[in-house]
């Protein structure tokens, strides 16, 4: 390439630019006002609610697009005083902590209203005030506990079948393959419904909740799958085996499924949903088994090794304890459907690899009874073992 | 192989704004350096350190707002008083509508009120029985409006058919009677929107020989819905939530107070006026000379008026305020600050 041709190609790639940020420019510079037709409204969003000793803490986002100063904070729709930390002026997208001094009551609902400069009233209400938990090492442990409970150990029990899946003829052990589709299938539309139902409660409209999973998902999707693409050729030079790159695979899917499930458990556990997340807890442990049951069938096929199968339901069950501890010291919303969301994408790539795999075992086709009924069961099995959730 | 290390610079770059874009939403602003905490001591007695700001309409210290409910409490507009030929006294007003201002009503808080004379509630207009009242109004808004006051007076004068455009004039005229507490009001449709926005104010009556000599105080309660939701944001007596409460009303001991309370509340049907530390005789619209009772507590529905006559037999701070706490909680509080007067001292002397 000569240097003409290198400049020739630069200028025509931020010719647009420059004329794109001179309609811009234009658009909002100075002394520009036909745009200014319409009336454009405050918007605030109450992030998080937090019951300390004496004081409710809220955590405000200004989610609209004009500044905006708080001036009155209310529980229960009384006007109480209160403090702003830094300031009670916000910007777009700042955010502050109302501190309100309140001898709450432990188990009882409460509404927290707050008020703009214009005299509008924005609200959030929380079903049961319990005390915020204060991070210590006791509370480390639980957390621990829990998030080994619903990744590691039932993805452990999972990992058990695979000596009953070694023994297989190749055409059961195709339709247990196709019954993984099935379950990764329903896990990553699992996550998705999740993390588009924490959107829609906790995150501001403003970041485009459903937007944000279709674009994180499908970006999830692309990495692993080039990722996915050099584990698999490099294991045709290596001694890396495919089926042992495939199982990889599903385990690091899989670790971030986890990661998000275990923000969503330690969350509700912070949030005082005691009763909730016990059940939670027993549904995700009895959901989670079939996750190492998806590991370890790719693995059959190589060569048995019972220290790689172990590192394998590490990777994927781990970081639902490093998830239980983020979720549960401070939960982001956000951060919970992204995780969710490269979750989400992550299995789909996983499932699409599994396919692509049993294709080669099985002649290029999946048009195969054994195949199609097991995806089929691997989805109902799924539902079922998810209505316990 | 030259191709490979620009696709992975590319990685890269998309790597990290990804990652600064994901950090910017996700970690809240950074405050700048620490600031020196102040303690602040909420009414309740709770006690918090912070280095914020402070928002407390109940503990306001802050400047005056745009309302005065300082001034208007003891503030009676009587009218430029001339004679006519048979004797009889003409009180002239003069009373601007405009519906353009918008008015710090609580301290932060901004809202467009409608007004009578630039202010809410309009002005106390006072005149004695048999009196000829002249109203002089002109219309400054962008919307018709209108004075309709209660009392006894022509069809032609009631203010509700004659609707008075932006720009317009209109002369109501009327003899002052009967004798007592009435208010006006703007009666133009949708005649909630118009009163909530402040157009509204008292109209006092006096009998022809007076009433006893006393500290006389007018309380026009009302309400604010900023967010227009039908539902009020903030109660008042005079407007300005909690005022009161932070500028307490000063009155002596062993001195009448007569209180004219008119209830002037939207959305909300029934309003109530609860005083500490004493009793009132209260007298309904004001048209009796025979108190209805003796009592601390007093019902009021939408435009009911009551005119309130106590004394307090001991100095210090006493409460009034709605004993319905929904309101007393959202700004219809406040305080009288009695102080022993020089003639109970000469008294025990």
């Amino acid at each position: 390439m000569t240097k003409s041709s290198n400049y020739k190609i630069t200028l025509s790639a931020i010719g647009p630019l420059i004329l794109l940020v001179i309609v811009i420019a234009f658009l909002l510079g100075p002394g520009t006002s036909f745009l200014e037709f319409g009336l454009i409204l405050p918007e605030i969003n109450i992030e998080q609610i937090d019951f300390v000793e004496s004081e409710i803490q809220v955590i405000v986002r200004n989610t609209g697009t004009l500044d905006v100063n708080i001036t009155v904070a209310d529980i229960n729709d009384r006007i109480q005083p209160a403090a702003i930390e830094p300031d009670n002026h916000l910007s777009k997208f700042e955010t502050a902590l109302v501190r309100i001094p309140y001898d709450w009551n432990e188990g009882q609902p409460y509404t927290v209203g707050l008020t703009t400069d214009d005299g509008t009233r924005f609200e959030k209400s929380v079903d049961a005030a319990t005390l915020r938990l204060e991070p210590n090492i006791e509370l480390l442990g639980y957390l621990g506990l829990i998030g080994f409970l619903i990744g590691i150990v039932p993805i452990m029990i999972g990992l058990l079948w695979f000596s009953f899946i070694q023994r297989l003829g190749s055409n059961k052990y195709r339709f247990f393959l196709a019954f993984t589709v099935g379950l990764l299938l329903f896990l990553a539309f699992d996550a998705i419904e999740e993390a588009s139902k924490i959107s829609q409660e906790n995150l501001s409209e403003i970041f485009n909740g459903q937007l944000l999973i279709v674009t994180v998902t499908i970006l999830s999707f692309l990495a692993l799958f080039a990722l996915g693409n050099s584990l698999v050729k490099k294991s045709q030079f290596s001694k890396i085996s495919k089926p042992l790159a495939i199982s990889l695979l599903i385990a690091i899917g899989i670790g971030f499924h986890n990661f998000g499930e275990g923000l969503a458990v330690g969350a509700a556990i912070a949030l005082g949903h005691a009763a909730l997340s016990t059940f939670l807890i027993v549904g995700f442990a009895l959901h989670n088994t079939t996750e190492g049951f998806a590991i370890a069938a790719p693995m059959t096929r190589a060569k048995t090794m019972v220290f790689r199968l172990f590192c394998l339901g590490l990777i994927a069950g781990t970081p639902a304890i490093f998830g239980t501890w983020i979720g549960g010291f401070s939960y982001s919303p956000f951060a919970t459907v992204v995780f969710l969301s490269i979750g989400a994408g992550a299995i789909f790539q996983v499932a699409v690899s599994i396919i692509q795999y049993i294709r080669e075992e099985n002649e290029n086709t999946i048009s195969n009874i054994s195949i199609l009924s097991g995806i089929g069961l691997g989805l109902i099995v799924m539902y079922f073992t998810s209505i316990l959730i | 192989m030259r191709r490979n290390t620009q696709s992975k610079k590319m990685l890269m770059i998309l790597t990290s704004v990804a990652l600064i874009s994901t950090l910017y939403f996700v970690i809240p602003s950074v405050t700048d350096a620490a600031l020196e905490p102040k303690t602040f001591l909420t009414h309740t007695g709770l006690a918090i350190q912070t280095t914020g700001d402070i928002i407390d309409p109940i503990g306001y210290t802050g400047d005056l707002l745009s309302l005065d409910p300082e001034s208007y409490l003891r503030d009676f507009d009587y009218g430029t008083v001339s004679q006519l030929e048979d004797g009889t006294i003409l009180r002239e007003f003069t009373i601007t509508a405009r519906d353009d201002q918008v008015m710090e009503v609580s301290p932060g808080v901004f809202y467009n009120v409608w007004t009578f004379n630039g202010t809410v509630p309009g002005p106390t207009i006072r005149a004695t029985e048999g009196d000829l009242v002249r109203v002089h109004f002109s219309n400054e808004g962008s919307k018709s409006h209108t004075m309709h006051f209660h009392g006894i007076h022509k069809a032609e004068m009631d203010g509700v058919f004659e609707n008075v455009g932006p720009g317009g004039k209109f002369v109501y005229e009327f003899f002052a009677e009967p004798v007592g507490l009435h208010l006006y009001h703007c009666h133009v449709h949708p005649v909630e929107e118009h009163i909530a926005h402040g157009l509204y104010g008292a109209y006092i009556v006096d009998p022809k020989e007076g009433r006893a000599q006393a500290d006389e105080l007018v309380f026009v309660l009302n309400g604010l819905d900023t967010d227009f939701d039908g539902e009020n944001n903030f109660y008042g007596a005079n407007t300005v939530p909690f005022y009161y409460q932070h500028h307490p009303v000063e009155i002596s001991t062993n001195e009448l107070i007569r209180a004219y309370v008119v209830n002037i509340l939207e959305f909300d049907p029934v309003n109530n006026f609860h005083l500490h530390g004493t009793l009132f005789h209260h007298f309904p619209a004001g048209t009796d000379t025979v108190p209805a009772g003796f009592n601390d507590m007093l019902t009021m529905s939408q435009g009911d008026r009551e005119i309130l006559e106590f004394e307090y037999k001991y100095p210090g701070l006493y409460m009034f305020h709605a004993h319905n706490t929904e309101f007393s909680e959202k700004g219809w509080v406040g305080s009288f600050l009695v102080q022993d007067s020089e003639k109970n001292y000469s008294d025990e002397i």
